[in-house]
């Protein structure tokens, strides 16, 4: 392979060329990336550590902060457990439908979320009808939690199945029917084979999701109304800040945002080199399967 | 434990996979199940394994109907083509698997599973690999542990998918023999799946050829060597020639000779018509003079000396390519060239002639 993407010295760009090429590459990561990065920390240090630390323990930023890590903490389980029921019902079975599904699946992604938000008000809002029987009943989903976390769930829904599909199906079912001939049950067969087997991929997913879950602006605004203390998440709550003209605060919210996407980050490169070599191994056999 | 199987077919969508297929295996039997892909073999193999279910038609272990026993309650043991050995899991944990999901209270001690383990490992000589992961093992390697962590359960069938298609010929030969031997101490009830020919008249007690579904034949390696069934099974052991010709009065030509018929051989042919003949590349002499009536006349295209026999390929004068194999001393005897005028004789009359 390493040979293979070494250029020959006929095809190879003339030196400039080369230079101009990683010039501008690394000065539009610097201008859009790291300067921004760099500032949002400058900027929230501004008014000194204390102000800091002052702006993130204030009691409305801390409920923003909780709210956000529920949300996670409920949109990641439900999003695994959808990713694994669509990924294995769609790499294990045929049935009718199943291009469909995979095509309803991206949904999220292609529709903006601000719409999706719309979308729940329209649904479950108090002049909807099954908003309006909801609210007969004492519960509230729009302008509430609940709202925040369906929105959320409806953004990251396909992250998960995503990265799990084309894993499954490169894994292929062999093991786990090696593991049923074997006398295991299900649940046996699925905890002790299918699961280890699509692991770092999972893990992969959940990352990808609870970053989204914690940084999700558009859909999550239009459902949460913006109560302060009750339904700001923390992208919301930065906002909120900033209109107020309380830029350190805001930025001091900010900085936690952009730790979270750092660590996703670092997270998402470890987990990548050990998802790369199983689908590598899975082609491999495929490789073998169809000599 | 003996497999009965009565009236199995099996169709994916369109596609007939097993018609109507019904065999008896015996217990403590050898079986191979040959045929070129999409013959049906793996489907009937994984049909037995209850892998696949059977669109109609029944399965029964030990006289008993085993399509209300579920696949982890059979007691069958499955090798798959490409082992499925689970690849998180080291050599001693995959062999272990079987032991591990048992019920609680059928479950052995730990100690014990270490020490089935190891028998077990001993068995297939790998002994020394229990720590490392399949993906560090050779092809040969993985087929052991493959066969030792089906034997952990001890299963009550043996059923092999192309256990040695992944292998080269070395290798194949090797774990042939070590199968063979492996089978003659536990007498186990075994099926193969096989595409090789060789592999299955050198491994197997009875051999049941496959072709579109259905079963061409069922018999020792002997049986389907010699005594062919049909056309099919003629062809689809070992190479052949191809002739055609016709038959009048009890008599086979091919071009303007004549050819006696051997009366074993000649299946169901009827007194004039076209018909095929079949002849094994080592059931044909080269001779340098009309010998008898029984010789028809070839040309020299090529030779190949490399091997225990030299391949001789010719051109039959009514144009059919003839592949010939003779001996090196033979060939030095003759002193062929290519180009070379010479007569091709029948050695015996082993011929199989199919009528159209």
């Amino acid at each position: 392979m390493a040979q293979g993407d070494r250029k020959k010295p006929g095809t190879a760009d003339p030196p400039w060329v080369r230079l101009a090429l990683i010039a501008t590459s690394l000065a539009f990561v610097a201008l859009f990336i790291f300067i921004p990065v760099i500032a949002v920390f400058t900027e929230a240090l501004r008014n000194g550590v204390g102000a800091y630390f002052a702006a993130i323990v204030d009691p409305e930023a801390r409920a923003a902060i909780r709210l956000t890590l529920m949300t996670a903490a409920i949109a990641v389980p439900l999003n695994v457990t959808f990713g694994i029921c669509a990924s294995w019902a769609i790499a294990r079975f045929e049935f009718p439908g199943k291009q469909t599904l995979l095509t309803l699946i991206d949904i999220p992604f292609s529709v903006s979320p601000v719409i999706a938000g719309m979308l729940f008000v329209l649904l479950l809002g108090v002049r909807a009808p099954v908003g309006g029987w909801l609210a007969d009943h004492g519960i509230r989903i729009i302008f509430a939690e609940p709202g925040i976390v369906l929105a959320t769930i409806f953004v990251t829904f396909p992250l998960a199945a995503r990265e799990l599909i084309p894993i499954m199906q490169a894994v292929g079912s062999e093991e786990e029917e090696a593991a049923v001939v074997l006398g295991a049950g299900g649940w046996q067969m699925f905890f002790r084979v299918t699961l280890p087997n699509v692991k770092w991929g999972l893990l992969y997913g959940m990352v990808l999701c609870n970053a989204r879950a914690m940084g999700e602006f558009g859909a999550v605004s239009v459902v949460s109304g913006h109560i302060r203390g009750h339904t700001n998440t923390m992208p919301l709550y930065v906002e909120i800040l900033y209109n107020d003209y309380q830029f350190a605060a805001a930025f001091a919210v900010s900085s936690l945002l952009t730790l979270l996407a750092i660590a996703t980050l670092i997270a998402k490169y470890s987990l990548e080199r050990r998802v790369v070599p199983v689908k590598q191994e899975a082609d491999d056999t495929a490789v073998n399967v169809a000599a | 434990m003996s497999i009965e199987l009565r009236n199995i077919s099996k169709k994916f969508g369109d596609f007939v996979a097993v018609d109507n297929v019904s065999l008896h295996i015996e217990t403590g039997e050898l079986v191979a199940l040959l045929g070129l892909s999409g013959s049906g073999k793996t489907t009937l193999l994984r049909i037995i394994a209850g892998l696949e279910t059977p669109d109609s038609g029944e399965v029964l272990f030990h006289g008993e109907d085993a399509r209300a026993v579920s696949v982890r309650e059979r007691k069958v043991g499955f090798v798959f083509q490409h082992y499925a050995l689970f690849r998180h899991m080291t050599v001693f944990e995959n062999v272990a698997f079987g032991m591990r999901v048992l019920p609680r209270r059928a479950r052995p001690a730990e100690a014990e599973v270490g020490r089935r383990v190891h028998e077990l490992l001993k068995l297939v000589q790998l002994d020394f690999l229990a720590d490392r992961y399949p993906s560090q093992l050779s092809g040969g390697q993985r087929q052991r542990v493959a066969l030792a962590r089906t034997l952990a359960v001890e299963p009550k069938v043996l059923l092999l998918d192309e256990p040695f298609g992944a292998l080269d010929a070395k290798v194949r030969q090797e774990l042939r023999r070590w199968l063979r031997r492996l089978h003659d101490e536990i007498k186990i009830t075994s099926v193969f799946v096989t595409h090789d020919q060789e592999e299955a008249l050198e491994l197997a007690n009875r051999i049941v050829v496959m072709n579109q579904g259905r079963i061409e034949q069922i018999g020792s390696a002997e049986e389907v060597y010699h005594h062919p069934a049909n056309a099919f099974v003629y062809n689809f052991l070992g190479n052949v020639n191809l002739f055609h010709g016709r038959i009048e009065n009890g008599r086979v030509f091919l071009g303007d000779t004549a050819v006696e018929l051997d009366n074993t051989h000649a299946h169901a042919h009827p007194e004039t018509g076209k018909a095929v003949l079949y002849v094994r590349p080592h059931l044909l002499e080269i001779v340098l003079r009309p010998n008898g009536k029984q010789t028809f006349p070839a040309t020299v295209k090529s030779i190949n000396p490399a091997g225990p026999q030299v391949k001789v390929e010719l051109v039959a004068a009514w144009g059919d390519l003839v592949q010939v194999d003779i001996s090196h001393e033979r060939f030095e005897l003759l002193h062929l060239e290519t180009g070379a005028h010479v007569f091709l004789k029948p050695k015996e009359q082993k011929l199989f002639v199919y009528q159209i």
